[in-house]
């Protein structure tokens, strides 16, 4: 009695969902992509269960703080030309990151036309783009210890979390900006050298890609919940 | 894509060169399973130590003037953690997922070998962390093995004073990473990297165990680290994550505004997935042990699979019935007695399809055998204590009694541990090319079987009769009874013998290493693809120069009909020899 996998179900599946069935009943691999692609993604998986249990935590300690939460929109204005200005300096920060996401995606496609030189180059402008965020937010972190006044145990405004949860999230999400940085570097170089026109594949950049597309819709998370709310 | 080809991703396979290259820094899955084994069961020795010293001290209060509170609860604290973490997850995942998967899946190694090699070396690293704790000023934490917030951080606790809970957390977060890249590594050569013929469906349970254990693992273990994060920043930065305001001798601390009981939520939301990561592999392994050691196809195969995914789904919704005594909304009571109710569905699928594989078949009363057996008696009982301590109304009271220490250690603790045990005994031919010696085995099997029942029966009652856990003395009580003072010595007593019987096991390991009979290729005769390499035991690369093809299941015992009572997997039909 063998376990019979050929038995034809075909006719009972409707067309869109065909696909799955064959990958997943298929033999070999589950996947049509490379594994570091395949690994990628389920880093990622695992990575969005991390950011969420930052995320689910700081929600629920803001709910059930005794003291007021810091009021955001004062907290985190610039002051320019004589004004308040709230969210500039973020709204910069998340466009710039965006649009790294944007030069990112072009590199990938010019990756798989075999653009080596514009390829690497996109690369390394998406690497700047990274650097130019993590810069700013090193300038929003010193505003806010040495002008503000506020620290991770405690801060003038109101409830004493809100300064250990901000700078243990967006400095979890630096982190890994300053990784992607590196990471892209190390992609960019690799391009550069041709190794990925010996392979005859650029699939690498794409999940060099993944990685920070991903590390992008984090920040939009962030962005949301503590700029926003 | 050319799968067969070793240099497959661009990248020329391992090879390596000179010793340290073959035995210490090696990439190859089957050293490093080793180098999981022999660490894990090391780690694994000093908590069994650790236990003892607890049992003297319950069994014989203050004989050992060097146990005193303090020292109690550390060894409580620690031989939990190391239980738990240090030994079963690395052993089960480290060490029997790095030998079978590439080996059950009939592939060269695992996906990202390099990576591999990372893992079990973090995870040295966590070890040695842990071990640390023992030797800094006031010794390892002993806020119980939870680490619950605030007393885990605040001085006071025993060893709360030195680097201990540091230590503790900075290990645990070190073990996380060393586990994702272990597990990325598991999931991808399961997803990506079989052999031809090797369909998700005639994967062997184990592999199915451990891929979903894995998925698990990597969901759960980011709470924990999340939790350790916050902890750490709590003790080092004074921030105030989980701490309440707290008056300590009159005066108040640093601390204020925080939520103790998200520290609870963000544990157990590892913890209960955590105690599946433990449980699913030992099933895998009954579930092969049992199959091949009865001679018969397991039963119900399909329904294995499927029960297997169901668990691991709901495990993720079940949390909270480590918190019914929390101070949680009622109602959240309700909804996780429920889904914990519900868990018990696949877990009866389970169990009856391995005794219906039982059912008319041809047992061998082998050691792994004989470990299975014990494995479905023990797991029963202690799935059947867990229907009273899921629901809300009957855990309110037993909530923190001996009763929960004999479900927990019935259920999570001496199950996977006879399933690892059977594990050990079933695949050491593969790993040695000799046998382990079957009387030592049996006489190590019936004392450890009998003797943990021994031990943990009893503590049912004493728990009925409402005797707080991790009490370090309960002398000073009128409602415990002389019963209980003497039922803890009987329980000692046999925690000593039990104790000691393991080094049977280990002797039989040494020993039989050069002194074993010497296994045949396939000594158990099994189907599954790690039997049926060409060198026993598999050399470098495992399988020489042709890939194994795999045309059938991983079941395939007593086919009418055939000359051999069972079919490996690489055999295609028309090479089956007839009877």
């Amino acid at each position: 009695m063998s376990n019979n996998q050929t038995v034809s179900f075909e006719h009972s599946i409707p067309d869109n969902l065909k696909g799955l069935v064959a990958d997943w009943s298929s033999d070999v691999q589950t996947f049509r992509v490379r594994w570091s692609k395949a690994m990628m993604w389920i880093f990622l998986v695992s990575d969005t269960f991390i950011f969420g249990s930052f995320l689910c935590a700081y929600m629920a300690v803001r709910l059930t703080t005794i003291e007021p939460w810091p009021p955001t929109s004062e907290v985190f204005a610039l002051h320019v030309g004589g004004a308040d200005v709230p969210l500039l300096l973020i709204a910069i920060m998340t466009f710039i990151l965006i649009s790294s996401s944007g030069t990112m995606a072009m590199a990938v496609t010019s990756g798989y036309k075999k653009e080596r030189k514009k390829t690497a180059f996109l690369i390394l402008l998406t690497a700047l783009g990274g650097l130019a965020f993590v810069g700013m937010q090193m300038f929003e972190w010193s505003k806010l210890i040495f002008e503000e006044g506020i620290r991770p145990w405690g801060n003038p405004f109101g409830a004493a979390q809100f300064g250990g949860f901000f700078f243990m999230i967006t400095g979890f999400h630096g982190l890994h900006v300053s990784i992607g940085v590196v990471y892209l570097c190390i992609v960019a170089k690799r391009v550069w050298e041709g190794r990925y026109d010996r392979l005859n594949d650029y699939q690498m950049v794409e999940v060099a890609g993944l990685y920070w597309h991903f590390v992008d819709l984090v920040w939009i998370f962030i962005f949301a919940f503590f700029y926003l709310w | 894509m050319d799968q067969n080809s070793a240099t497959y991703e661009g990248q020329k396979m391992y090879d390596p060169k000179g010793w340290w290259d073959t035995y210490v820094f090696s990439q190859d899955h089957k050293v490093i399973a080793l180098q999981y084994v022999c660490v894990a069961l090391a780690i694994g020795l000093t908590g069994m130590f650790l236990s003892l010293l607890m049992r003297m001290q319950l069994g014989f209060p203050g004989l050992f003037e060097s146990i005193d509170a303090g020292s109690y609860y550390q060894d409580v604290t620690m031989h939990g953690m190391i239980m738990v973490i240090y030994l079963l997850t690395a052993l089960f995942l480290g060490g029997f997922g790095n030998y079978l998967i590439p080996l059950m899946l009939g592939c060269r190694d695992m996906a990202f070998p390099f990576v591999n090699m990372l893992s079990f070396w973090m995870y040295f690293l966590s070890v040695i962390i842990l071990v640390a704790s023992f030797f800094v000023e006031s010794g390892p934490t002993g806020a119980g093995w939870t680490l619950y917030p605030p007393q885990s951080i605040l001085e006071g606790t025993p060893g709360g004073d030195g680097a201990g809970i540091i230590l503790m957390l900075a290990s645990l977060a070190v073990f996380i990473i060393a586990f994702t890249m272990g597990g990325l590594n598991y999931i991808t050569t399961v997803l990506q990297s079989r052999a031809k013929g090797m369909t998700l469906m005639r994967m062997p349970l184990i592999i199915w165990c451990i891929f979903l254990a894995t998925f698990l693992g990597l969901l759960a273990f980011p709470a924990l680290l999340v939790g350790a994060i916050m902890l750490i920043f709590d003790r080092v930065l004074e921030t105030s994550f989980f701490m309440p305001e707290i008056f300590k001798g009159g005066e108040v601390l640093d601390y204020g505004g925080g939520s103790p009981v998200l520290f609870q939520h963000l544990f157990w939301f590892f913890g209960h997935p955590e105690v599946y990561i433990i449980a699913l592999p030992a099933f895998g392994i009954i579930s092969e042990l049992i199959s091949v050691h009865a001679r018969k196809n397991i039963f119900g195969y399909n329904m294995m699979v499927w029960a297997l995914i169901a668990i691991a789904g709901i495990a993720f919704i079940v949390w909270a019935h480590h918190m019914y005594v929390a101070g949680m909304n009622p109602y959240l009571g309700f909804f996780f007695a429920t889904t914990t109710l519900i868990i018990a569905v696949p877990t009866a699928i389970k169990v009856y399809n391995w005794v219906l594989t039982l059912w008319n078949a041809n047992i061998k009363m082998t050691v792994p055998m004989l470990y299975c057996l014990a494995f479905l008696v023990t797991f029963l009982n202690g799935g059947l204590t867990g229907l009273f301590l899921g629901n809300v109304a009957v855990d309110v009271p037993l909530s923190d009694t001996y009763f929960v220490v004999g479900h927990f250690h019935m259920v999570m603790a001496v199950s996977p541990v006879l399933a690892l045990y059977g594990g050990l005994y079933h695949w050491y031919p593969s790993v040695t090319g000799r046998m382990l010696n079957d009387t030592l085995g049996k006489i190590h099997f019936w004392i450890t079987f009998i003797g943990t029942y021994l031990i943990y029966f009893p503590m049912h009652y004493i728990g009925f009769l409402g005797v707080p856990r991790r009490y370090y003395s309960n002398e000073q009580y009128d409602f415990i009874p002389q019963s209980v003072a003497d039922l803890n010595q009987f329980i000692t007593i046999c925690a000593l013998i039990v104790g000691l019987a393991q080094f049977i096991l280990l002797y039989n390991f040494i020993v039989s290493l050069k002194k074993g009979a010497i296994a045949s290729k396939n000594p158990w005769g099994a189907c599954t693809l790690e039997w049926q390499a060409l060198e026993s035991p598999p050399g470098h690369g495992n399988w020489g120069e042709q890939l194994p093809v795999v045309y059938r299941w991983p079941y395939e015992y007593g086919l009418p009909g055939a000359k051999e009572d069972f079919i490996p997997q690489n055999v295609p039909d028309e090479q089956i020899v007839k009877a």
